[in-house]
Protein backbone atom coordinates (compact mmCIF):
# COMPACT_ATOMS: atom_id res chain seq x y z
CA UNK A 1 0.00 0.00 0.00
CA UNK A 2 3.19 2.59 0.18
CA UNK A 3 4.16 1.91 -2.92
CA UNK A 4 0.91 2.77 -4.36
CA UNK A 5 0.79 5.84 -2.43
CA UNK A 6 3.89 6.51 -2.90
CA UNK A 7 3.31 6.77 -6.67
CA UNK A 8 -0.15 8.21 -6.35
CA UNK A 9 1.31 11.14 -4.46
CA UNK A 10 3.97 11.61 -7.17
CA UNK A 11 1.56 11.83 -9.98
CA UNK A 12 -0.35 14.33 -7.89
CA UNK A 13 2.51 16.45 -7.00
CA UNK A 14 3.88 16.08 -10.84
CA UNK A 15 0.39 17.03 -12.06
CA UNK A 16 0.35 19.74 -9.53
CA UNK A 17 3.16 21.10 -10.86
CA UNK A 18 2.75 20.90 -14.35
CA UNK A 19 -0.89 20.85 -15.16
CA UNK A 20 -0.82 18.52 -18.49
CA UNK A 21 -4.03 16.80 -18.14
CA UNK A 22 -6.29 18.29 -15.72
CA UNK A 23 -6.49 21.57 -17.66
CA UNK A 24 -6.81 19.85 -21.23
CA UNK A 25 -9.62 17.44 -20.15
CA UNK A 26 -11.25 20.37 -18.42
CA UNK A 27 -11.04 22.53 -21.80
CA UNK A 28 -12.16 19.44 -23.76
CA UNK A 29 -15.45 18.96 -21.74
CA UNK A 30 -16.59 22.65 -22.17
CA UNK A 31 -15.43 23.03 -25.60
CA UNK A 32 -17.80 20.11 -26.11
CA UNK A 33 -20.53 21.59 -24.10
CA UNK A 34 -20.99 24.86 -25.88
CA UNK A 35 -20.39 23.14 -29.41
CA UNK A 36 -23.41 20.88 -28.51
CA UNK A 37 -25.11 23.85 -27.37
CA UNK A 38 -25.41 25.65 -30.47
CA UNK A 39 -24.92 22.32 -32.76
CA UNK A 40 -28.28 21.04 -31.12
CA UNK A 41 -29.94 24.29 -31.66
CA UNK A 42 -31.94 24.18 -28.39
CA UNK A 43 -31.89 26.19 -25.19
CA UNK A 44 -32.29 22.56 -22.81
CA UNK A 45 -32.05 19.24 -23.03
CA UNK A 46 -33.65 16.59 -20.77
CA UNK A 47 -33.64 12.76 -20.81
CA UNK A 48 -31.80 10.39 -22.76
CA UNK A 49 -30.29 12.90 -25.03
CA UNK A 50 -28.89 15.25 -21.57
CA UNK A 51 -27.55 11.60 -20.78
CA UNK A 52 -25.96 10.80 -23.85
CA UNK A 53 -24.37 14.17 -24.43
CA UNK A 54 -22.83 13.85 -20.96
CA UNK A 55 -21.67 10.81 -20.82
CA UNK A 56 -20.23 11.06 -24.09
CA UNK A 57 -17.94 13.93 -23.36
CA UNK A 58 -16.88 12.55 -19.84
CA UNK A 59 -16.03 9.85 -22.27
CA UNK A 60 -13.27 11.46 -24.77
CA UNK A 61 -12.37 13.50 -21.93
CA UNK A 62 -11.39 10.60 -19.94
CA UNK A 63 -9.25 9.22 -22.47
CA UNK A 64 -7.48 12.21 -23.36
CA UNK A 65 -6.49 12.60 -19.62
CA UNK A 66 -5.92 8.37 -19.82
CA UNK A 67 -3.58 9.25 -22.50
CA UNK A 68 -1.15 10.96 -20.47
CA UNK A 69 -1.22 8.84 -17.61
CA UNK A 70 2.04 6.87 -18.07
CA UNK A 71 3.84 9.36 -20.51
CA UNK A 72 6.32 10.42 -17.40
CA UNK A 73 6.91 6.74 -16.73
CA UNK A 74 7.95 6.21 -20.36
CA UNK A 75 10.16 9.51 -21.54
CA UNK A 76 11.25 9.88 -17.76
CA UNK A 77 12.60 6.51 -17.29
CA UNK A 78 10.04 6.08 -14.27
CA UNK A 79 9.02 2.43 -15.91
CA UNK A 80 12.28 1.42 -15.06
CA UNK A 81 12.69 3.20 -11.95
CA UNK A 82 9.61 1.68 -10.03
CA UNK A 83 10.95 -2.00 -11.95
CA UNK A 84 14.14 -1.85 -9.58
CA UNK A 85 11.73 -1.44 -6.66
CA UNK A 86 10.93 -4.51 -4.76
CA UNK A 87 7.42 -3.58 -4.91
CA UNK A 88 4.40 -5.15 -6.26
CA UNK A 89 3.24 -4.23 -9.80
CA UNK A 90 -0.19 -3.61 -9.12
CA UNK A 91 0.82 -1.10 -7.17
CA UNK A 92 1.45 0.90 -10.07
CA UNK A 93 -2.11 -0.05 -11.97
CA UNK A 94 -3.72 0.94 -8.38
CA UNK A 95 -2.13 4.17 -8.10
CA UNK A 96 -2.61 5.19 -11.45
CA UNK A 97 -6.52 4.26 -11.71
CA UNK A 98 -6.63 6.17 -8.32
CA UNK A 99 -4.69 9.28 -10.00
CA UNK A 100 -7.03 9.03 -13.03
CA UNK A 101 -10.48 8.70 -11.04
CA UNK A 102 -9.22 11.82 -8.67
CA UNK A 103 -9.09 13.69 -12.40
CA UNK A 104 -12.36 12.38 -13.17
CA UNK A 105 -13.75 13.84 -10.13
CA UNK A 106 -12.10 17.26 -10.77
CA UNK A 107 -13.26 17.73 -13.81
CA UNK A 108 -16.65 16.93 -13.27
CA UNK A 109 -17.09 19.52 -10.07
CA UNK A 110 -16.15 21.97 -13.10
CA UNK A 111 -17.78 20.39 -16.03
CA UNK A 112 -21.12 19.42 -14.64
CA UNK A 113 -22.38 22.48 -13.44
CA UNK A 114 -21.07 24.11 -16.47
CA UNK A 115 -23.56 21.52 -18.31
CA UNK A 116 -25.97 22.46 -16.13
CA UNK A 117 -25.66 25.97 -17.52
CA UNK A 118 -25.20 25.40 -21.09
CA UNK A 119 -27.59 22.65 -21.62
CA UNK A 120 -29.66 21.30 -18.65
CA UNK A 121 -32.13 24.01 -17.74
CA UNK A 122 -33.88 23.59 -14.54
CA UNK A 123 -31.33 22.59 -11.46
CA UNK A 124 -31.61 18.79 -10.82
CA UNK A 125 -32.26 19.71 -6.94
CA UNK A 126 -32.43 16.58 -5.00
CA UNK A 127 -31.99 14.39 -8.01
CA UNK A 128 -28.00 15.32 -8.31
CA UNK A 129 -27.41 12.45 -5.20
CA UNK A 130 -28.56 9.74 -8.21
CA UNK A 131 -26.36 11.64 -10.87
CA UNK A 132 -23.42 11.54 -9.05
CA UNK A 133 -23.67 7.95 -7.97
CA UNK A 134 -24.01 6.67 -11.47
CA UNK A 135 -20.82 9.37 -12.81
CA UNK A 136 -19.21 7.78 -9.33
CA UNK A 137 -19.61 4.15 -10.91
CA UNK A 138 -18.61 5.28 -14.39
CA UNK A 139 -15.82 6.75 -13.10
CA UNK A 140 -14.28 3.57 -11.65
CA UNK A 141 -14.67 1.91 -14.84
CA UNK A 142 -13.23 4.81 -16.92
CA UNK A 143 -10.52 4.80 -14.39
CA UNK A 144 -9.52 1.26 -14.29
CA UNK A 145 -9.95 0.58 -17.93
CA UNK A 146 -8.34 3.66 -18.85
CA UNK A 147 -5.51 2.85 -16.58
CA UNK A 148 -4.92 -0.99 -18.54
CA UNK A 149 -5.41 1.15 -22.34
CA UNK A 150 -3.16 3.68 -21.56
CA UNK A 151 -0.76 0.82 -19.89
CA UNK A 152 -0.85 -0.92 -23.19
CA UNK A 153 -0.47 1.58 -25.40
CA UNK A 154 2.50 3.55 -24.30
CA UNK A 155 4.77 0.50 -25.38
CA UNK A 156 3.50 1.17 -28.89
CA UNK A 157 4.42 3.92 -31.69
CA UNK A 158 1.12 5.06 -32.50
CA UNK A 159 -0.06 5.54 -28.53
CA UNK A 160 -2.12 8.32 -29.48
CA UNK A 161 -4.34 6.10 -31.94
CA UNK A 162 -4.14 2.95 -29.85
CA UNK A 163 -5.63 4.19 -26.66
CA UNK A 164 -9.42 4.84 -28.44
CA UNK A 165 -8.88 2.19 -30.83
CA UNK A 166 -8.87 -0.47 -27.89
CA UNK A 167 -10.42 1.75 -25.16
CA UNK A 168 -13.66 2.82 -26.77
CA UNK A 169 -15.27 -0.75 -27.44
CA UNK A 170 -13.95 -1.88 -23.63
CA UNK A 171 -16.32 1.07 -22.79
CA UNK A 172 -18.98 0.81 -25.01
CA UNK A 173 -21.17 -1.77 -22.33
CA UNK A 174 -20.09 1.42 -19.29
CA UNK A 175 -20.94 3.67 -21.63
CA UNK A 176 -24.62 2.22 -22.27
CA UNK A 177 -24.78 1.57 -18.71
CA UNK A 178 -24.56 5.04 -17.68
CA UNK A 179 -26.20 6.74 -20.29
CA UNK A 180 -29.09 4.42 -19.13
CA UNK A 181 -28.52 4.98 -15.67
CA UNK A 182 -28.34 8.89 -15.71
CA UNK A 183 -31.31 9.44 -18.23
CA UNK A 184 -34.25 9.35 -16.07
CA UNK A 185 -32.14 11.45 -13.50
CA UNK A 186 -31.93 14.31 -16.09
CA UNK A 187 -35.06 14.17 -17.45
CA UNK A 188 -37.36 17.32 -16.97
CA UNK A 189 -40.49 17.31 -14.47
CA UNK A 190 -38.81 14.26 -13.00
CA UNK A 191 -38.29 12.94 -9.59
CA UNK A 192 -36.90 9.58 -10.77
CA UNK A 193 -33.30 8.03 -9.12
CA UNK A 194 -31.44 6.23 -11.38
CA UNK A 195 -32.67 2.40 -12.47
CA UNK A 196 -30.86 -0.13 -9.98
CA UNK A 197 -30.49 -2.67 -13.20
CA UNK A 198 -28.39 -0.29 -14.87
CA UNK A 199 -26.35 0.85 -12.13
CA UNK A 200 -25.35 -2.99 -10.88
CA UNK A 201 -24.24 -3.44 -14.51
CA UNK A 202 -22.03 -0.63 -13.77
CA UNK A 203 -21.29 -1.80 -10.57
CA UNK A 204 -20.74 -5.57 -11.94
CA UNK A 205 -18.62 -4.15 -15.00
CA UNK A 206 -16.62 -2.20 -12.69
CA UNK A 207 -15.73 -4.83 -10.40
CA UNK A 208 -15.03 -7.49 -13.43
CA UNK A 209 -12.74 -5.15 -15.10
CA UNK A 210 -10.99 -4.24 -11.95
CA UNK A 211 -10.32 -7.73 -11.14
CA UNK A 212 -8.99 -8.30 -15.04
CA UNK A 213 -6.86 -5.61 -14.81
CA UNK A 214 -5.47 -6.95 -11.73
CA UNK A 215 -4.74 -10.52 -13.15
CA UNK A 216 -2.86 -9.04 -16.49
CA UNK A 217 -1.42 -5.70 -15.48
CA UNK A 218 1.62 -7.53 -14.30
CA UNK A 219 2.16 -8.79 -17.78
CA UNK A 220 1.67 -5.43 -19.46
CA UNK A 221 4.99 -4.19 -17.45
CA UNK A 222 7.40 -7.30 -19.02
CA UNK A 223 9.95 -6.55 -21.24
CA UNK B 1 33.45 -23.20 -3.56
CA UNK B 2 32.29 -20.26 -2.46
CA UNK B 3 29.05 -19.50 -4.09
CA UNK B 4 29.59 -16.04 -6.54
CA UNK B 5 27.98 -13.14 -6.84
CA UNK B 6 26.88 -13.08 -10.38
CA UNK B 7 26.70 -15.80 -12.45
CA UNK B 8 26.36 -16.12 -15.75
CA UNK B 9 26.13 -19.24 -18.21
CA UNK B 10 25.69 -19.02 -22.13
CA UNK B 11 23.52 -15.69 -21.38
CA UNK B 12 21.77 -15.09 -24.57
CA UNK B 13 19.09 -11.88 -25.52
CA UNK B 14 17.91 -11.35 -28.88
CA UNK B 15 16.66 -7.97 -29.97
CA UNK B 16 14.09 -9.44 -32.60
CA UNK B 17 17.04 -11.35 -35.27
CA UNK B 18 19.79 -9.19 -33.45
CA UNK B 19 21.44 -11.26 -30.45
CA UNK B 20 22.20 -8.36 -28.44
CA UNK B 21 24.02 -10.70 -26.08
CA UNK B 22 25.42 -14.17 -27.50
CA UNK B 23 26.13 -17.36 -25.25
CA UNK B 24 28.12 -15.36 -22.50
CA UNK B 25 29.58 -16.83 -19.27
CA UNK B 26 30.79 -14.98 -16.42
CA UNK B 27 31.68 -16.04 -12.79
CA UNK B 28 31.99 -12.81 -10.55
CA UNK B 29 32.88 -13.85 -6.45
CA UNK B 30 31.29 -11.42 -4.29
CA UNK B 31 32.82 -8.19 -3.26
CA UNK B 32 35.00 -8.28 -6.80
CA UNK B 33 34.28 -5.83 -9.53
CA UNK B 34 34.07 -6.61 -13.07
CA UNK B 35 34.72 -3.87 -15.90
CA UNK B 36 32.50 -4.43 -18.84
CA UNK B 37 34.02 -2.89 -22.27
CA UNK B 38 33.33 -2.88 -25.73
CA UNK B 39 32.41 -0.55 -28.72
CA UNK B 40 28.75 1.18 -28.62
CA UNK B 41 26.38 -1.51 -28.87
CA UNK B 42 28.72 -4.28 -28.03
CA UNK B 43 25.42 -5.45 -25.45
CA UNK B 44 26.99 -4.10 -22.16
CA UNK B 45 24.11 -2.04 -21.23
CA UNK B 46 22.05 -5.04 -21.96
CA UNK B 47 23.77 -7.15 -19.81
CA UNK B 48 23.27 -4.33 -16.57
CA UNK B 49 19.42 -4.14 -17.50
CA UNK B 50 19.30 -8.18 -17.30
CA UNK B 51 21.42 -8.50 -13.91
CA UNK B 52 18.66 -5.93 -12.69
CA UNK B 53 16.25 -8.28 -13.70
CA UNK B 54 14.64 -5.43 -16.39
CA UNK B 55 15.05 -7.40 -18.78
CA UNK B 56 14.97 -11.33 -19.33
CA UNK B 57 17.69 -13.67 -21.01
CA UNK B 58 16.63 -15.90 -23.68
CA UNK B 59 18.05 -18.44 -22.86
CA UNK B 60 21.59 -19.64 -20.82
CA UNK B 61 21.89 -19.20 -17.05
CA UNK B 62 22.19 -16.22 -14.64
CA UNK B 63 22.22 -15.49 -11.15
CA UNK B 64 23.06 -12.92 -8.26
CA UNK B 65 23.36 -13.35 -5.07
CA UNK B 66 22.69 -16.98 -5.36
CA UNK B 67 19.13 -16.69 -7.18
CA UNK B 68 18.16 -17.16 -10.46
CA UNK B 69 16.71 -14.52 -12.83
CA UNK B 70 14.55 -13.97 -13.90
CA UNK B 71 12.41 -16.59 -10.89
CA UNK B 72 13.62 -14.75 -8.30
CA UNK B 73 13.59 -11.59 -9.47
CA UNK B 74 11.67 -9.88 -6.45
CA UNK B 75 14.20 -10.95 -4.09
CA UNK B 76 17.25 -9.82 -6.03
CA UNK B 77 15.58 -6.12 -6.87
CA UNK B 78 16.06 -5.14 -3.34
CA UNK B 79 19.67 -5.82 -3.25
CA UNK B 80 20.76 -4.59 -6.55
CA UNK B 81 21.40 -1.02 -7.30
CA UNK B 82 21.56 0.39 -10.98
CA UNK B 83 23.03 3.28 -12.39
CA UNK B 84 21.56 3.65 -16.03
CA UNK B 85 22.05 5.63 -18.88
CA UNK B 86 18.84 7.70 -18.27
CA UNK B 87 18.82 8.86 -14.50
CA UNK B 88 15.60 7.64 -14.09
CA UNK B 89 14.58 11.23 -12.68
CA UNK B 90 11.10 12.91 -13.29
CA UNK B 91 11.82 16.19 -14.50
CA UNK B 92 9.90 18.19 -13.16
CA UNK B 93 9.81 17.35 -9.72
CA UNK B 94 12.99 18.72 -7.29
CA UNK B 95 16.24 16.11 -6.69
CA UNK B 96 14.95 16.05 -3.22
CA UNK B 97 11.00 14.78 -4.10
CA UNK B 98 12.34 12.22 -6.34
CA UNK B 99 14.82 10.51 -3.74
CA UNK B 100 11.83 10.82 -1.47
CA UNK B 101 9.87 9.05 -3.80
CA UNK B 102 12.25 6.13 -3.92
CA UNK B 103 13.13 5.91 -1.02
CA UNK B 104 9.12 5.62 0.23
CA UNK B 105 9.58 2.77 -2.46
CA UNK B 106 12.54 0.86 -1.08
CA UNK B 107 11.62 1.87 2.39
CA UNK B 108 14.54 3.85 3.08
CA UNK B 109 14.08 5.98 5.94
CA UNK B 110 13.61 9.64 4.64
CA UNK B 111 16.87 10.75 6.44
CA UNK B 112 19.68 8.89 4.20
CA UNK B 113 17.80 11.04 1.33
CA UNK B 114 19.75 13.99 3.19
CA UNK B 115 22.41 12.12 3.80
CA UNK B 116 23.61 11.44 0.23
CA UNK B 117 22.55 14.48 -0.94
CA UNK B 118 24.99 16.18 1.29
CA UNK B 119 27.56 13.67 0.07
CA UNK B 120 27.50 14.19 -3.72
CA UNK B 121 27.71 18.01 -2.68
CA UNK B 122 23.87 18.85 -3.65
CA UNK B 123 22.35 19.97 -0.21
CA UNK B 124 22.44 24.11 -1.85
CA UNK B 125 20.68 22.47 -5.13
CA UNK B 126 18.46 19.31 -3.74
CA UNK B 127 15.14 21.34 -3.96
CA UNK B 128 15.65 22.51 -7.47
CA UNK B 129 13.69 20.65 -10.36
CA UNK B 130 15.63 18.59 -12.38
CA UNK B 131 15.03 19.66 -15.51
CA UNK B 132 16.86 22.77 -14.24
CA UNK B 133 20.39 20.94 -13.26
CA UNK B 134 23.18 20.65 -15.29
CA UNK B 135 23.86 17.47 -16.82
CA UNK B 136 26.72 16.78 -14.15
CA UNK B 137 24.29 17.61 -11.11
CA UNK B 138 21.77 15.50 -12.14
CA UNK B 139 24.37 12.27 -12.75
CA UNK B 140 25.10 13.20 -8.88
CA UNK B 141 21.53 12.57 -8.37
CA UNK B 142 21.35 9.20 -9.90
CA UNK B 143 24.39 7.78 -8.16
CA UNK B 144 22.11 8.83 -5.05
CA UNK B 145 18.83 6.99 -6.47
CA UNK B 146 21.24 4.10 -7.45
CA UNK B 147 22.49 3.47 -4.30
CA UNK B 148 20.04 4.93 -1.78
CA UNK B 149 18.76 1.48 -0.65
CA UNK B 150 22.30 0.63 0.15
CA UNK B 151 22.74 -2.63 -2.28
CA UNK B 152 25.42 -4.81 -2.46
CA UNK B 153 25.50 -5.67 -6.03
CA UNK B 154 25.99 -1.87 -8.11
CA UNK B 155 25.71 -1.96 -11.66
CA UNK B 156 27.15 0.92 -13.00
CA UNK B 157 26.96 2.16 -16.67
CA UNK B 158 29.28 4.71 -17.21
CA UNK B 159 29.34 6.10 -13.10
CA UNK B 160 31.73 8.78 -14.40
CA UNK B 161 30.02 10.38 -17.16
CA UNK B 162 29.26 14.14 -17.07
CA UNK B 163 31.18 14.66 -13.62
CA UNK B 164 33.72 17.12 -13.86
CA UNK B 165 37.05 15.37 -11.72
CA UNK B 166 35.54 16.93 -7.88
CA UNK B 167 32.30 15.48 -8.21
CA UNK B 168 33.93 12.36 -9.37
CA UNK B 169 35.63 11.97 -6.22
CA UNK B 170 32.81 12.85 -4.32
CA UNK B 171 30.70 9.78 -5.56
CA UNK B 172 33.54 7.16 -4.98
CA UNK B 173 32.65 6.49 -2.05
CA UNK B 174 29.17 5.71 -3.26
CA UNK B 175 29.60 3.78 -6.15
CA UNK B 176 33.38 2.52 -5.30
CA UNK B 177 34.07 -1.36 -4.57
CA UNK B 178 35.04 -2.35 -1.27
CA UNK B 179 32.89 -2.99 1.77
CA UNK B 180 32.22 -6.54 0.38
CA UNK B 181 30.14 -4.39 -2.64
CA UNK B 182 30.18 -6.40 -5.74
CA UNK B 183 30.03 -4.03 -8.71
CA UNK B 184 29.51 -3.85 -12.82
CA UNK B 185 30.93 -1.26 -14.25
CA UNK B 186 30.99 -0.40 -18.10
CA UNK B 187 32.87 2.17 -19.21
CA UNK B 188 34.59 3.45 -22.76
CA UNK B 189 37.83 4.44 -20.69
CA UNK B 190 39.44 1.05 -20.90
CA UNK B 191 42.35 1.74 -18.67
CA UNK B 192 40.25 3.43 -16.11
CA UNK B 193 37.53 1.02 -15.65
CA UNK B 194 40.45 -2.07 -15.66
CA UNK B 195 42.22 -0.14 -12.67
CA UNK B 196 39.48 -0.64 -10.48
CA UNK B 197 38.42 -4.08 -11.76
CA UNK B 198 39.21 -7.75 -10.61
CA UNK B 199 38.27 -8.84 -13.68
CA UNK B 200 37.34 -7.73 -17.18
CA UNK B 201 35.13 -8.95 -19.71
CA UNK B 202 35.62 -7.91 -23.37
CA UNK B 203 32.49 -7.77 -25.29
CA UNK B 204 32.33 -7.45 -29.29
CA UNK B 205 29.05 -7.83 -30.90
CA UNK B 206 27.29 -9.41 -27.96
CA UNK B 207 29.81 -12.38 -27.58
CA UNK B 208 32.22 -12.56 -25.01
CA UNK B 209 35.91 -11.71 -26.66
CA UNK B 210 37.72 -12.09 -23.31
CA UNK B 211 37.33 -12.97 -19.81
CA UNK B 212 40.00 -12.22 -17.78
CA UNK B 213 42.23 -10.40 -14.92
CA UNK B 214 43.17 -6.82 -16.03
CA UNK B 215 46.88 -7.56 -15.63
CA UNK B 216 46.32 -10.36 -18.30
CA UNK B 217 44.28 -8.10 -21.07
CA UNK B 218 46.98 -7.10 -23.31
CA UNK B 219 46.71 -4.12 -26.04
CA UNK B 220 46.21 -6.52 -29.23
CA UNK B 221 42.83 -7.74 -27.02
CA UNK B 222 41.34 -4.05 -26.55
CA UNK B 223 42.70 -2.82 -29.85
CA UNK B 224 40.57 -5.41 -31.34
CA UNK B 225 37.62 -5.10 -29.02
CA UNK B 226 37.61 -1.55 -30.29
CA UNK B 227 38.75 -2.02 -34.25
Amino acid sequence: MSATLAVLRKDLRLELRTFETLPAMVLFSLSTFVIFHFALARTTISGQLAAGVLTVTLLFAALLGAGRLFVAEREQGGFDAFLLAPVDRNALLLAKATAMFVFLVVLEVIAVPAFGLLLLGPPLGPRLAGLVAVIALADVALSVIGTLVSAIAIHTRARDMISPIIGLPLLLPALIATARAAAPVLAHRSAASPPGKWLLILALYDVVFALLSYAVFDFLLED
Amino acid sequence: MDQPAIELRGLTRRFGERAALADVSVRLPVGATLAVLGRNGAGKSTLLRILATLLRPHSGRVSVLGQPLPRAAYAVRARVGLLAHEPLLYRDLSGRENLDYHARLHGVAPERVQRLLEAVGMGARADDPVRSLSRGLVQRLAVCRAVLHEPIVLLLDEPGANLDPQAAELIEPLVGGGNGRTCVLTSHDPSAAMERADLVLGLRDGRASFVLPPAEVTEPQLRKLYA
